[in-house]
């Protein structure tokens, strides 16, 4: 893992590994949706990709009955009085490399099959880079996070680096 | 690169974020000890093999993770139609070019 310590620059691009921060995985069933932002006090997204925040954390749903909620640092959220949830602490599960510059989706394109222009800003998804299953946000225009289990993430890591050379030279 | 229209997802996604699960609509029998060897094996190992409409699962796998039904053609390959699970099969003769 090189490019993970060093912020690596060239021609605009920026690859860096994000500050380690705590990760939630909600899966509930979508009628007990009102009971759970009851609980968590913020509102959860309702439409797949969507991103919703409060209470300093950032929920994105992955899934119809799946929700990514993360923030900066701390323990799990509060969910008193919610009905049957499960919340499992996937905070050491993956890396998080944020990918930041001018042609971020284009370095992203490489390993990733999406359409990136149908990704807005504020929106996520879960798919796959270079058969590698990660979850990518798009943080802004030109800013990404891409969450890569642990295993891959010297691969992914790897693929972005020589993406990034080829694009700093104007390949 | 074919795009996969996700019921869940509402959105046509590419192929490699989703899985092939066989062929949809077929229903484990409710007791399996009262049938006859063919009967069971017939479950287990036979499959319509169509030429032409074909229902069939998919998993969205890399996406939303949700199993579902789509109408496929064999011959071209377009998919005519993906529907949720527990979904009713859509009538294969009002699909869109379900004749070529």
């Amino acid at each position: 893992m090189t490019a993970g310590d060093q912020a690596a620059t060239a021609g605009g691009l920026r690859i860096t590994e994000a500050a380690p921060g705590a990760r939630f995985s909600l899966r509930l069933r979508p009628e007990h949706l009102p009971a759970a932002e009851a609980a968590l006090g913020h509102p959860l997204p309702r439409r797949i990709g969507e991103i919703t925040a409060g209470q300093g954390w950032r929920a994105l749903m992955l899934g119809p009955d799946e929700w990514l909620l993360d923030r900066p640092a701390g323990g799990p959220p509060a969910l008193p009085g919610a009905p049957a949830h499960a919340l499992v602490d996937i905070s050491d599960r993956e890396l998080i490399l944020r990918v930041e510059g001018p042609a971020a989706a284009e370095l992203l394109s490489i390993g990733i099959p999406r359409d990136l222009r149908g990704l807005a800003p504020g929106q996520g998804c879960r798919t796959v880079f270079d058969s590698v299953p990660v979850i990518l946000v798009r943080e802004g225009e030109t800013a990404f996070t891409l969450a890569v289990w642990r295993s891959f993430a010297p691969h992914v890591a790897g693929l972005l680096e020589i993406g990034r050379r080829e694009i700093a030279a104007g390949l | 690169m074919l795009l996969i229209h996700c019921p869940y997802c509402e959105q046509d996604l590419p192929e490699v974020e989703f899985a092939y699960a066989g062929e949809a609509h077929i229903a484990r029998p409710a007791d399996p000890m009262a049938l006859s060897d063919e009967a069971w094996a017939a479950y287990l190992f036979f499959r319509s093999n169509r030429r032409g409409v074909h229902f069939e699962r998919w998993r969205h796998i890399h996406g939303c993770g949700r199993f579902f039904n789509a109408a496929r053609h064999t011959v071209t390959d377009r998919f005519l139609t993906t529907y949720r699970i527990g979904a009713p099969r859509p009538d294969s003769a009002a699909l869109p070019e379900a004749g070529q």
